[in-house]
C-alpha cells in the first residue's frame, strides 16, 4: 500500500492527502453490519470456545498429567512431576497392558473383516426386495438401539456357565447334565480367549445391524439407472456390485470405516459390565478407567495410558480428515 | 447458628411435598455433577443412580416430621450408603428410621450399587458427599482420614466409647490417634456347609486340613464339588489368600505384607501359594465365570458340600428353613506354630462423617445413635447374618447362625480385615491383585518366582503413598 512508503507520516498529514479514499477503502471493508459481526463472531467464538475447552483442554491436560503422579486427591499443587517413568512402567511393571493392547487390535480387526463386511451383506440382500425385508431389517437392526452395557448383560445371562440359556439349552437338547456341571461345562465367561471372542460375537450382534443400516440407505441412494446399465453391458450381479455400485458408494463407505474404527476404539461398557476387563477381558479403555476412576486412583498412570489410546486413534482420525478435507479442496 | 436456622428453614420448604424428595436428590446429583472438575463423571453418575434409589425411609421421614416446630438443632442429614442389597438395605432403613423417631432429625438415605460406591468413593467424598456415609474399618479408613476427606468423631467416642471393645476403638482409629469411624457389625469369613446334608451323607467337620482333603475326596466320590468357588470379580478369591497365609505364616507377617513391609517375593508367599494349588483340586474347577451368588446357590442346591466365603454367604438363602440349615466352622489348621492364632478375616462395616458435611451436629447425632446398642439391634433384626460390634447389643436374640459367628470371632485371637482392605487401594483392585489371583487359578503349576516377582514389582512400581 501507500503507507508502506512512507514509514513515517504525520497522521495530519495522511489525512489530509486522500481523505476520501480512506473512507471509501474502509466502506468497502465494512460490508458487514456491526450485528453481522456479531452474530460471526458468536458463531465462530462458541464453537472455538467449546472445542478448545472441551476437547484440546482435556487433551492436553491428560498428555501433561501422563507425566506426573497425583491421587487425585487435594489441589493441583500435589501433582509431582515424575518423567518417563509411568511409560516405563506401563511396559514393564504392568501386565494388563499388552493384553489389553492386542484385545483392543483384535477387536478392531474383527469389527473390520467380519462384523462389517457381514452387515453390508445383510444390506444387499436386505435391498433386493425380498418378502418380510421391513421384519428382518427391524430384527437386525434391534440391538442397535441397545447399549453396550444392556447388551453386556444379555451375554451374561446367555454365557453363565451354569445358569446361563447356552449350556441349560445344550442339557435341554442332549439329555446329557454335563454341559452345565461344574469342570465339564463350557465356560464361556471364564475362559482367557473364549470369553473375548464370546464378548466380540455379542458386540459384533450390535455392530452388524449398525453397519446395514448406514448401508441399506446409501444402496437406496443408488441411482438404479447405473445398474440398469450393467445389465446392459452384461455384467452379472456381482460384477455390478464390486464394480459399480461399490465405487458409487465411496462416501458410505468412508462413513462406515469410520464408524467401525470409532466402535472398537471405544468399547468399553459391555467388558467392564462383565468383570471389569479381568481374566483376559482386557482393553485400553477399560485400564483407563480401572486406573483413574477407581478407588486406585492413579490419575497420572492412567493419562499414560489415554495417551496410548489417544496415538492409536489418531492414524484414523487424520486418515479420515484428509479424505473429507481432501474432497473439499478438489 | 443464623445459617443453621436458615437452611433448616429452607430445607424445611423445599421437603414439604413427597416430590420433595426426588427434587432433593436431584439436587445433590446436579451439585455433584457441577462439582470437581477432574472426574465429574463419577460423583454425577453415582449421585444420580443415588437419587434414583432415594428410598422409603426418607419419604417416611419427611411425611412424619412436625411442619411447624422442628427443633433447630435437628434439621436433615443425608446419607450415602452401599447397603444395596435387598436385605441390608432395609435393615438401613429401619436402622435411620428409628433414628429419626428418636432424635427427629430427618435423614435422606442415598443408596449406590456396593461395587459402583467402592470405585467412586475417592471423586464422592471430594464433590458434594452426603453428611455420612457408610465404609469399612482398615486401611482404606485410615487412608481417607490421613488424606483430610473424613471428620473426627473423637467427642462422639466419648459418648459411646464405653459400648465398644478396645479391638473395635483401635479398628475406628486413623494414623493421627483420632476416631474416624463407628462400627457397626462384622463377619468372619468361614467354611459354610448344609447341615441337614453333612447328616444324610455322615460327613463331619473336619479340623485340620489332612481331615478336609479327606472330606473332599469323600465329597469327590459322592459326586459333589468339595468347596464351591467363584471368582468373577476378581475379589472372592482374596479370602483364600488371607486365610492360608495367615494359617502357614502368621497374622503379623500377613499384616506386614499387607502393608508393604514383607516382599511378595519372600519363600513364605511361595509355599501360600504352592499349597493352594494343592489344594485346588477340591475347589469348583470353572470359578473364573461365576458371581459368589451364583457359587452360594451351588452351596444351597447341594451341588457342592462347603462354601468358604464370609457368613453374608447367608443372604443367598431365600427362606428361613434354608438359612437354618446353614451351619459353618473356621478354616482348619495346617499344623504349623500359628494354629494358635485361630487367625480370620472379619471385616468390620461402619460409618464415617464425611469432611464436607452440611449439618455436622446432625451428623455426629447419626453417628452417636449408630453406636449405640439400640441401633445395633434394630439393623440386626432385619439382617441377621452379621453380628454387632456393639458388646451392649442384645445377644439373646441371636440365631444358631449368629451365635456360631460370635463363637468364632470371640475364638480368633487374631482378626485380620480382608485383603483389599488391609492394603493399599491401588494395589488390590482391579488393577492389582484381582487380576494377579486370576492369573495365578489359571494357571497354578506357572513359575511362582516369576509370578510373585510380578507382583512385587507392581508394587513396587505404584508412587509412595
Amino acid at each position: 500500500m501507500s503507507s508502506s512508503s512512507v514509514p513515517y507520516a504525520p497522521p495530519a498529514a495522511a489525512g489530509g492527502a486522500s481523505p476520501s479514499t480512506g473512507r471509501k477503502r474502509r466502506k468497502r471493508f465494512s460490508l458487514l453490519t456491526r450485528r453481522d459481526k456479531l452474530t460471526l463472531g458468536l458463531m465462530v467464538g462458541i464453537p472455538a470456545f467449546i472445542h478448545i475447552f472441551l476437547i484440546w483442554l482435556p487433551t492436553i491436560g491428560s498428555i501433561v498429567l501422563s507425566f506426573t503422579s497425583w491421587n487425585g486427591i487435594g489441589g493441583l499443587d500435589k501433582i509431582k512431576f515424575i518423567g518417563f517413568k509411568n511409560y516405563e512402567n506401563l511396559f514393564s511393571n504392568y501386565p494388563p497392558f499388552w493384553p489389553a493392547f492386542e484385545n483392543n487390535l483384535i477387536w478392531l480387526g474383527a469389527f473390520l473383516l467380519i462384523a462389517t463386511p457381514l452387515g453390508m451383506l445383510m444390506a444387499v440382500i436386505l435391498d433386493q426386495n425380498i418378502k418380510g425385508t421391513r421384519i428382518y431389517q427391524s430384527v437386525l437392526y434391534m440391538p442397535v438401539v441397545l447399549s453396550l452395557a444392556i447388551v453386556g448383560f444379555i451375554a451374561q445371562l446367555m454365557y453363565s456357565p451354569n445358569m446361563g440359556f447356552i449350556n441349560n439349552f445344550l442339557v435341554a437338547v442332549t439329555g446329557d447334565p454335563k454341559w452345565t456341571a461344574s469342570g465339564t461345562a463350557i465356560d464361556w465367561l471364564g475362559t482367557p480367549g473364549l470369553n473375548f471372542a464370546m464378548v466380540l460375537i455379542a458386540a459384533g450382534w450390535r455392530h452388524v445391524g449398525y453397519v446395514m443400516v448406514l448401508y441399506l440407505a446409501g444402496l437406496k441412494s443408488v441411482d438404479n439407472t447405473l445398474r440398469e446399465a450393467a445389465a446392459i453391458d452384461g455384467a452379472n450381479a456381482r460384477q455390478t456390485f464390486f464394480r459399480v455400485v461399490f465405487p458409487v458408494l465411496a462416501p458410505i463407505n468412508v462413513v462406515v470405516l469410520v464408524v467401525t474404527i470409532i466402535e472398537s476404539l471405544r468399547a468399553f461398557d459391555i467388558v467392564y459390565i462383565i468383570n471389569k476387563g479381568l481374566n483376559g477381558l482386557g482393553l485400553l479403555s477399560v485400564l483407563i478407567t480401572n486406573n483413574i476412576l477407581g478407588e486406585a486412583s492413579l490419575i497420572g498412570f492412567g493419562s499414560a495410558i489415554a495417551v496410548i489410546l489417544l496415538l492409536i486413534s489418531i492414524g484414523p482420525i487424520i486418515y479420515y480428515l484428509a479424505r473429507t478435507m481432501g474432497r473439499e479442496a478438489e | 447458628m443464623a445459617d443453621l436456622v436458615q437452611r433448616s428453614v429452607s430445607r424445611r420448604t423445599l421437603l414439604k411435598g413427597g416430590a420433595a424428595v426426588a427434587a432433593l436428590g436431584g439436587v445433590s446429583a446436579f451439585l455433584a455433577a457441577c462439582g470437581s472438575s477432574t472426574a465429574t463423571t463419577a460423583p454425577s453418575a453415582a449421585a444420580a443412580s443415588a437419587a434414583a434409589a432415594s428410598t422409603a425411609p426418607s419419604a417416611a421421614a419427611a411425611s412424619t416430621a412436625p411442619s411447624a416446630a422442628a427443633p433447630s438443632a435437628a434439621g436433615s442429614i443425608t446419607f450415602g450408603s452401599n447397603y444395596s442389597d435387598p436385605v441390608p438395605q432395609k435393615a438401613f432403613a429401619d436402622t435411620m428410621a428409628a433414628f429419626t423417631q428418636k432424635t427427629g432429625i430427618q435423614c435422606t438415605i442415598n443408596t449406590v450399587e456396593h461395587n459402583k460406591f467402592q470405585d467412586t468413593i475417592n471423586a464422592y467424598l471430594q464433590a458434594t458427599p452426603d453428611d455420612c456415609f457408610t465404609w469399612f474399618a482398615g486401611y482404606r479408613m485410615r487412608f481417607f482420614a490421613a488424606q483430610g476427606l473424613a471428620t473426627d468423631i473423637s467427642d462422639v467416642w466419648q459418648t459411646i466409647g464405653a459400648n465398644f471393645s478396645d479391638a473395635f476403638k483401635t479398628a475406628s482409629t486413623g494414623d493421627d490417634g483420632k476416631q474416624y469411624f463407628v462400627p457397626l457389625y462384622n463377619y468372619p469369613w468361614v467354611v459354610i456347609y448344609r447341615k441337614s446334608f453333612w447328616q444324610a451323607k455322615g460327613y463331619q467337620v473336619p479340623k485340620t486340613i489332612d481331615d478336609f482333603t479327606k472330606l473332599g475326596d469323600q465329597m469327590k466320590k459322592d459326586g459333589l464339588i468339595p468347596l464351591a468357588f467363584a471368582d468373577k470379580d476378581g475379589w472372592p478369591a482374596m479370602g483364600t489368600f488371607d486365610i492360608l497365609n495367615m494359617r502357614l505364616n502368621g497374622y503379623d507377617f500377613h499384616i506386614g505384607l499387607m502393608a508393604g513391609k514383607e516382599k511378595w517375593t519372600d519363600p513364605k508367599v511361595v509355599t501360600v501359594f504352592q499349597e493352594w494349588a494343592k489344594l485346588l483340586p477340591y475347589f469348583d474347577p470353572q470359578p473364573l465365570g461365576l458371581t459368589w451368588q451364583e457359587a452360594a446357590q451351588k452351596l444351597i442346591n447341594k451341588q457342592a458340600g462347603m462354601y468358604f466365603l464370609g457368613t453374608f454367604a447367608g443372604q443367598q438363602a431365600s427362606d428361613q428353613a434354608t438359612h437354618d440349615d446353614l451351619d459353618f466352622f473356621p478354616w482348619p489348621l495346617h499344623g504349623t506354630p500359628y494354629d494358635s492364632e485361630m487367625a480370620i478375616d472379619a471385616p468390620i462395616d461402619g460409618f464415617m462423617v464425611s469432611a464436607k458435611a452440611k449439618n455436622l451436629d446432625g451428623a455426629k447425632a447419626a453417628m452417636e445413635f449408630l453406636g449405640s446398642a439400640e441401633a445395633a439391634n434394630t439393623y440386626l433384626a432385619t439382617d441377621p447374618n452379621d453380628v454387632a460390634a456393639n458388646k451392649n447389643a442384645d445377644t439373646s436374640k441371636y440365631n444358631a447362625f449368629q451365635k456360631s459367628s460370635a463363637t468364632i470371632i470371640a475364638g480368633a485371637n487374631k482378626i485380620a480385615q480382608f485383603l483389599d482392605r488391609d492394603t493399599r487401594p491401588d494395589f488390590a483392585g482391579a488393577n492389582g491383585m484381582q487380576g494377579f489371583l486370576q492369573t495365578f487359578l489359571k494357571n497354578p503349576t506357572q513359575d511362582l518366582n516369576k509370578f510373585l516377582s510380578g507382583i512385587q514389582s507392581f508394587y513396587d512400581s505404584l508412587p509412595p503413598q
